[in-house]
């Protein structure tokens, strides 16, 4: 631990380090506590759910097969009247008294008031509301019409925008500043200023329950384009002239020496489009109202909607909803926040 | 690909991403390059080589202007006509009368008198919604990022730690705290531990509101540390070595150079929390959806389900609410752009 007082190159921390790696531990369990709090109840049996206080860890009762009984009973360590403890069987309860067998001798009915008997348990973490949620819920449906429009908008996104970008950093065309400003002046309009009138197009398109009417209409971002043409602007337009004498044609220039040499931004863009597609919500919600097409994020809202609530497939199809974007940060996290803090977008 | 060697690159990417980018470019990207020069060659030579321009533009400003600009201008047309018919030709003008419908109140301080009560109970709670979770996630914020500026240890981590929750979908984040939040639930396991009573957190209106509240700063939080963050990273470390060389105390440091230098990273940051906070829709929806009663209905949501949830499907209302939500907006982003921040800060908030 020597390197802990390290820091101030100094030999000992002082209060002012102490105290802010106090709030940095408090900061870190309560953003990371209730994820994992999501994820190890995700495990949990459902009896174990609505236990009361909850446990940390899952629990799982053991059970003991006795002999005429056809399915297993429930083990608990009871404590005799004369101070004895015992494992027992649990046949049935009856208000507060707890009929209880010895699996070695079930013929015998022990009477035991419940509080004197703790159920035997081991911690176990159990894939059961992971295989019930998988097939109760249509996950693979919804995780495939997340993938498809997630993959799909975020190429179409890159493609457009890029092309967009190149023509108004590199070229001198009538209406070029107007369509800029037109960007930029609607970075900030939010589908929720719009929603009706969007409604209306997506019907007339006839992309009402399709998934081009998720994937198309926010593809044109003008965030991107506005991202890739600053980014452009950098790239030296004798490079372009050098290839052009070359007699390499536009569409050439752009494809091979333009894309190559935008990759950081677009690497960036790419990243923050699975991001937003991802985690969509309100576009799918208003596009899509037939089950078959819900994204998982639209399914697990409508799915928690529903009247009987079921806590623990809940639990794990949410586990299941935030995996993928979790493992992207965990491989891209530098790369992500270094993205957010330089280009200030999300 | 000789060109672009030849030339300094600006930034190299990362090498993960570049050899994957490689590994699948060399052969799809030739194929894909013959296949669509074949179409792109013969437009360039009819329509010479400036207006290629057009085509380059063309996919993303038809996107543009069929899936946000015309919809924008329908907005305002629908803002002024009546009835629950979808089609604009179907629909009666009807002038300023949803405006009037919205804002017909006996007395403006008591949303029950409105003739719309459900639109101006969401204004007045959009607004105190608005201010103290602005309010509560800056300071957050800013404490944070003051925190992760210092000499510490895996100072990467913990950044990443508090970024987290941005990541998370509305979905997913309600999910978490709905579970944590119910009656039975990790919050009331203990303050029962501690010898209270369990609170139903959900049911009540003002224990609603106050996690959302809360919720909402949980999930944001992290993205305006990481602005400010790399605010606090561009004040050059000189200033800070010549006042402590000058006797400065460390509470002076942070008075005289730290809070005046970044004073514009918290305006962007202030303005564009702001403006994320007035639409806040998608986290509510899946926590509370909008309940218990009108509680956290918000503008958003109003507006929503105006349109789309009422069997009265009045489009023109809930147009009508979302030009008032486009007015604060305008407002916010002036404030923005007057203040010095750059455009892209702004950038899909």
């Amino acid at each position: 631990m020597n390197f802990i007082t390290r820091t101030r190159g100094r030999g000992r921390l002082d209060n002012s380090d102490i105290l802010t790696y106090l709030y940095l531990l408090l900061g870190t369990v309560l953003m990371f506590g209730p994820v994992l709090w999501l994820v190890m109840s995700s495990f949990k049996e459902p009896a174990q759910l609505v236990r009361f206080p909850p446990t940390f860890l899952p629990y799982h009762q053991e059970t003991v097969t006795v002999e005429g009984h056809d399915a297993p009973l429930p083990l608990f360590e009871v404590t005799l009247e004369d101070g004895s403890t015992r494992q027992l069987a649990q046949v049935r309860r009856v208000g507060i008294q707890a009929q209880m067998v010895d699996p070695a001798n079930p013929e015998e009915i022990i009477k035991v008031n419940i509080n004197q008997r703790t159920p035997v348990e081991r911690v176990y973490f159990g894939l059961e509301n992971y295989i019930e949620g998988v097939n109760r819920f249509p996950f693979w449906t919804y995780f495939r019409n997340s993938v498809i429009v997630t993959v799909a908008a975020t190429a179409l996104t890159l493609l457009i925008n890029s092309m967009a970008a190149f023509a108004l950093s590199k070229y001198r065309f009538r209406g070029r500043d107007a369509i800029f400003l037109l960007t930029l002046a609607t970075l900030m309009v939010p589908l929720s200023v719009i929603l009706v009138p969007v409604f209306l197009v997506i019907t007339q398109v006839g992309w009402n329950n399709n998934l081009l009417g998720v994937i198309v209409p926010g593809a044109a971002t003008p965030t991107g384009v506005f991202l890739l043409r600053q980014y452009m602007l950098t790239i030296p337009d004798e490079l372009i002239e050098s290839a052009r004498i070359d007699g390499a044609s536009e569409w050439r220039i752009y494809l091979q020496i333009i894309l190559p040499l935008t990759r950081p931004a677009l690497a960036v863009l790419a990243i923050f489009s699975i991001m937003w597609r991802w985690n969509d919500f309100l576009w799918p919600l208003i596009v899509l109202s037939r089950n078959e097409l819900f994204t998982l994020q639209v399914g697990l809202n409508s799915f928690q909607g529903e009247l009987q609530v079921q806590w623990n497939l809940i639990l794990a199809m949410t586990v299941l909803t935030l995996l993928p974007i979790t493992l992207v940060f965990g491989f891209l996290q530098r790369y992500i926040t270094t993205g957010i803090a330089t280009t200030g977008l999300k | 690909m000789n060109q672009v060697q030849a030339k300094p690159t600006p930034k190299a990417p990362p090498a993960a991403v570049r050899r994957s980018l490689e590994g699948v470019g060399s052969g799809l990207l030739h194929f894909i390059l013959n296949a669509t020069e074949q179409i792109m060659v013969p437009i360039q030579r009819r329509i010479g080589v400036q207006r290629m321009a057009y085509v380059f533009v063309l996919p993303n400003l038809l996107i543009f202007g069929v899936f946000i600009l015309l919809p924008m201008l329908l907005n305002f047309y629908y803002a002024f006509t009546g009835g629950t018919n979808l089609f604009p030709q179907d629909r009666p003008f009807v002038g300023f009368d949803n405006f009037q419908r919205l804002f017909t109140c006996q007395d403006f301080f008591q949303p029950n008198t409105c003739l719309e009560d459900r639109f101006a109970r969401s204004m007045v709670n959009t607004a105190v919604f608005v201010t103290s979770q602005v309010a509560l996630v800056v300071l957050i914020s800013l404490i944070t990022a003051l925190a992760l500026n210092r000499k510490i240890v895996a100072r990467g981590l913990f950044r990443s730690v508090f970024f987290y929750p941005v990541l998370l979908s509305p979905v997913v984040v309600a999910l978490i705290w709905k579970w944590i939040l119910q009656q039975d639930g990790l919050l009331n396991a203990l303050i029962v531990s501690l010898g209270g009573d369990r609170v139903s957190f959900l049911t009540s209106g003002d224990w609603a509101r106050f996690w959302v509240v809360i919720i909402s700063v949980w999930s944001t939080m992290g993205f305006y540390t990481l602005i400010l963050l790399a605010g606090l990273q561009s004040i050059p470390a000189e200033l800070y070595e010549a006042s402590s060389i000058d006797g400065a105390s460390a509470w002076t440091a942070f008075r005289r150079i730290t809070m005046p230098l970044l004073m514009p990273t918290m305006m962007v940051v202030l303005v564009l929390s702001v403006i994320r906070a007035v639409q806040i829709f998608d986290v509510v929806f899946a926590f509370t959806g909008g309940g218990p009663g009108t509680a956290t209905l918000y503008l958003v949501q109003y507006i929503y389900n105006t349109a789309f949830t009422n069997l009265t499907n009045l489009y023109g209302l809930a147009s009508a609410a979302s030009v008032v939500l486009a007015f604060f907006l305008v407002v916010f982003t002036l404030l923005q752009l007057r203040l010095g921040g750059t455009t892209s800060d702004v950038a899909d908030a």
